[in-house]
């Protein structure tokens, strides 16, 4: 029993384990030595400052949005929009560089933080709201609003709020006083990472101790019981929605104020659709999301070094992603056949007439 | 249309099924004959879905056997059971809505023309077929046009062009209105005229009584009997349905009944396809006193239950909770009155699977103290709590973190028993509370929701077993098609009383609306 919960938990870590294995073969495929490629990934990751700052630099969105997904992914729900919640929160973040001006760094950092939340927070708020009024799926309508942020964006920034003269469609630089401090001086690391820390530390803290994070949780593995025990499901949706939101648009406001100091078009690689994998990886667990992040933020950063000493391409590490999720997703599925299996019930606890219809489930639920 | 002369089509013997600890079908033996209808009737749980399976090919019995115009076959697929000839019309439709009637009916068929589709020729002999059984189905309707009477029909079409001869019917009647339910009796009866054979499996007694020549009551996986329709009657069936063994005696004293706690008056509430399933009910329910809701299953219970909780809103009627009309009023609310509720299907709605005990056992209570201290958790609290709880009504468990999952089906209800009436509450809203327990786990729940009546709070209590009922109650209700037929004392009625109540064909109070004293 212990050893099969302890496989169960670890499960992520064997997918992206095997992913790495089944990496090796398609690096040798492309004709490269396998251990000599994945030690130049390393070493391009970990071994100086620089790619060590790199990594961090590449760690912070994905974690941002990673909880922004996991928040969601605990209550039940699949928000695949964290890349346009990510370019809302941006957007939002840079306003507030360019057009307040005068607040100390400490008072303008929180409001253009706070002002990343709220806009992806709305970005999420309008599938949540699609979802308990109407049932609209909200894999969909989160997917979709993606390309709606990203254009959104687009717009802006190539017109309305252009920089004159700009070869490339980017706003002006914002206000330095909402510039995020540098961690490592003389690199691009800086504080965003320990404020994406720190709140994966909180949300841990929610899920595990408060009352919120309970409710969250209640939902997310049973609504029809969380609802018949009194919690009313629907707010708990949108709330878990709009957390979601809030914290995929401070991956977006972290790269504005802390790397870029103004808003360019396309200005997140698919942040917002690594994270789903982050989340996913990582079942939803705060503290999962910091490793899994950080994973893959150190994929990201020694691919290039990797692709310049040994010649293979970057989009490597694509697959050791892809490869990984897949890997995950086979062996949930295989779990969950085992445990169908399994005698847990009396029959009897259950329907015996196997063929009568599951209407019950869809039940009339109080807002 | 019967008569004893007439050979059967098929013959079930000794029929066996057993899923885990449940016997679902027990040496189960019966005949239908050619050209008529024969019913299967029995609760929900009495075995008749299962047998029907095993007669489609859908599960192997574990021991018995079938015979087929006298001949023994062996069934080993769905497959199978059409070339023998069996239709089969499941109470889940199994079609594919874009497609159209004739292309659904031809899916999975052989193309009997090499690889082309001859979609006219196909059209053209289902209409024949329509027509020569009045079934009136235009063969290039698309699925999802139709209504679901229709729908019902192309099912039948489909089993017709697959050449069957005898016709599984799994609850026809329950997704149709009155009119359409009229239309497919016609059907039924042109088939059974054209020489087809029918099974009609119901739990509905007039229905049955209307339709078919020759019927089979099982109960609990058994055979009550087998009676031709024209030597019985509603009330005669609904006591075979129900029976009236009493499993074990509760010692039980008199009601001392105190303040109203729950009025209900002139509820009406839709089921889940839309259509009435309660018209008016009202009722009062006393402090101290268990107010039983006997009757068939399916005939509004289980919307009664959801809407006295708020989980099913009703469209007309109120409901007054000490003195507070919560008709509109969300769950929460009225669970701050006091109220508790024990589910009937508590695998899905009573406890959360994957939480732990502890979890489960505060689900409506862990927002406020002791189990919260402002918007943290008292893990402590929590666990302490289960384990009290756990140690009181003898919940079988390694730990307090163990998750419900893990637990039997009997030590599950007891955490759902545990969590809804540890506390005693002002009203307690038991929807078949016993269902698929064995007897010891169904006496202690029994025995506890007793004790809350002692201990002074309402307790409303729905089963369809009767015996129950009758022994729970002090004062008990007769359901029938959403109407209350009656509020009688247990003492005070007969069971020949209870079943003509149950089979709507006497409508008789001897209590009270309310109880006095």
């Amino acid at each position: 029993m212990k050893v099969r919960l302890a496989l169960t938990r670890m499960l992520p870590v064997w997918a992206v384990l095997a992913a790495l294995l089944l990496g090796m073969v398609l690096v040798a495929l492309a004709g490269a030595n396998p251990v000599s490629a994945y030690r130049e990934l390393m070493r391009g990751a970990f071994a100086d400052l620089f790619g060590f700052a790199t990594t961090l630099v590449k760690t912070t969105p994905l974690l941002f949005a990673g909880l922004g997904v996991a928040v969601a992914l605990r209550a039940g729900l699949f928000n695949i929009g964290a890349e346009g919640q990510i370019y809302l929160g941006g957007l939002a973040a840079a306003l507030v560089g360019l057009y307040v001006h005068g607040l100390p760094a400490i008072l303008h950092i929180p409001l253009a933080m706070l002002a990343a939340f709220a806009g992806g927070g709305v970005w999420a708020f309008l599938p949540a709201l699609l979802k308990v009024s109407r049932g609209v799926n909200e894999v969909i309508t989160t997917l979709l609003m993606n390309y709606v942020g990203i254009y959104l964006v687009s717009f802006i920034v190539g017109g309305p709020l252009i920089e004159p003269g700009a070869p490339y469609p980017y706003t002006r630089p914002l206000d330095p006083a909402t510039n995020l401090p540098l961690l490592i001086p003389a690199t691009d690391a800086h504080v965003g990472i320990l404020i994406a820390l720190g709140l994966a530390l909180l949300l841990h803290v929610l899920f595990a101790r408060t009352t919120l994070g309970f409710q969250l949780r209640a939902v997310g593995a049973n609504p029809s019981a969380a609802a018949y025990a009194g919690v009313h499901v629907n707010r708990t949706l949108i709330l878990a929605m709009v957390m979601g939101g809030g914290l995929a648009g401070l991956g977006g406001a972290s790269e504005v104020m802390g790397l870029k100091h103004r808003l360019f078009e396309g200005f997140s690689p698919g942040y917002g659709y690594d994270a789903v994998v982050v989340a996913f990886l990582s079942n939803g667990q705060p503290l999962g999301a910091v490793a899994m992040a950080f994973f893959f933020g150190a994929l990201r950063s020694g691919a290039n070094i990797m692709q310049r000493s040994v010649g293979i391409p970057v989009a490597i590490v694509f697959a050791i992603q892809g490869l990984a999720v897949l890997f995950l997703a086979a062996s949930l599925v295989v779990q969950r056949r085992s445990r169908a299996r399994e005698p847990r019930q009396p029959w009897g606890a259950q329907h015996i007439d196997v063929a009568k219809p599951a209407a019950e489930a869809v039940k009339h639920e109080p807002l | 249309m019967s008569g004893p002369d007439q050979k059967p089509i098929l013959r079930m013997e000794d029929i066996s099924k057993r899923f885990g600890p449940v016997q679902a079908n027990d040496r189960i033996s019966f005949a239908v004959r050619q050209g008529t209808v024969h019913a299967l009737l029995g609760e929900n749980g009495a075995g008749k879905t299962t047998l029907m399976n095993i007669l489609y090919g859908l599960y192997q019995p574990d021991s018995g056997r079938i015979l087929l115009r006298d001949r023994p076959v062996h069934v080993a697929s769905p497959r199978a059971a059409i070339q023998h000839g069996i239709g089969m019309i499941h109470q889940q439709f199994m079609l594919v809505p874009p497609l159209t009637v004739a292309e659904n009916i031809v899916l999975g068929l052989p193309p009997r023309r090499r690889v082309f589709l001859d979609l006219a020729s196909v059209e053209s002999e289902i209409a024949g077929l329509s027509k020569a059984y009045g079934l009136d189905v235009d063969p290039r309707a698309r699925i999802w046009q139709l209504p679901v009477g229709m729908q019902q029909r192309v099912e039948i079409l489909k089993a017709l062009y697959r050449k069957a001869d005898l016709f599984i019917l799994d609850e026809p009647t329950s997704v149709l209105t009155p009119a359409e339910t009229g239309a497919l009796f016609s059907i039924i009866r042109r088939l059974v005229a054209e020489g087809h054979s029918v099974i009609f499996i119901s739990h509905k007694l007039e229905e049955v009584m209307r339709i078919c020549d020759e019927i089979t009551v099982l109960r609990q996986g058994r055979v009550v009997g087998t009676v031709p329709a024209s030597e019985t009657s509603t009330d005669a069936l609904a006591r075979m349905m129900v029976g009236r063994e009493v499993i074990f005696r509760l010692d039980k004293g008199p009601t001392r009944p105190g303040e109203v706690v729950l009025e209900v008056r002139d509820l009406s509430a839709l089921n889940d396809r839309g259509l009435p399933a309660l018209r008016g009910v009202s009722f009062n329910l006393r402090r101290g006193e268990i107010f039983g809701i006997a009757g068939v299953d399916g005939n509004g219970q289980a919307e009664l239950a959801e809407v006295i909780m708020g989980l099913r809103p009703p469209t007309g009627g109120r409901i007054v909770l000490k003195g507070l009309d919560v008709t509109h009023l969300p769950l929460r609310s009225r669970i701050a009155q006091r109220l508790a509720y024990i589910p009937a299907d508590r695998h899905r709605f009573g406890v959360i699977q994957d939480f732990s005990v502890a979890d489960n056992l505060v689900l409506k209570d862990f927002y406020r103290p002791p189990f919260s201290r402002g918007a943290f958790l008292d893990q402590s609290a929590i666990a302490g709590h289960a384990r009290t709880l756990a140690e009181r009504f003898d919940i079988r468990i390694t730990n307090v973190h163990q998750p419900v999952r893990q637990l039997s089906g009997g030590n599950q209800q007891k955490v759902v028993l545990a969590r809804e009436a540890s506390g005693v509450p002002d009203l307690l809203n038991a929807m078949q509370p016993t269902r698929g327990l064995d007897v010891g786990a169904a006496e202690f729940v029994l025995r506890t929701i007793l004790a809350q009546r002692d201990a002074g709070a309402a307790v409303l209590y729905i089963s369809t077993e009767l015996e129950e009922v009758l022994a729970m109650s002090d004062r008990l209700a007769v359901l029938y098609n959403g109407e209350i037929m009656g509020i009688v004392r247990p003492r005070e009625v007969s069971l020949e009383e209870i079943s003509l109540m149950m089979a709507g064909s006497l409508r008789k109070s001897f209590a009270p609306l309310e109880s006095v004293g």
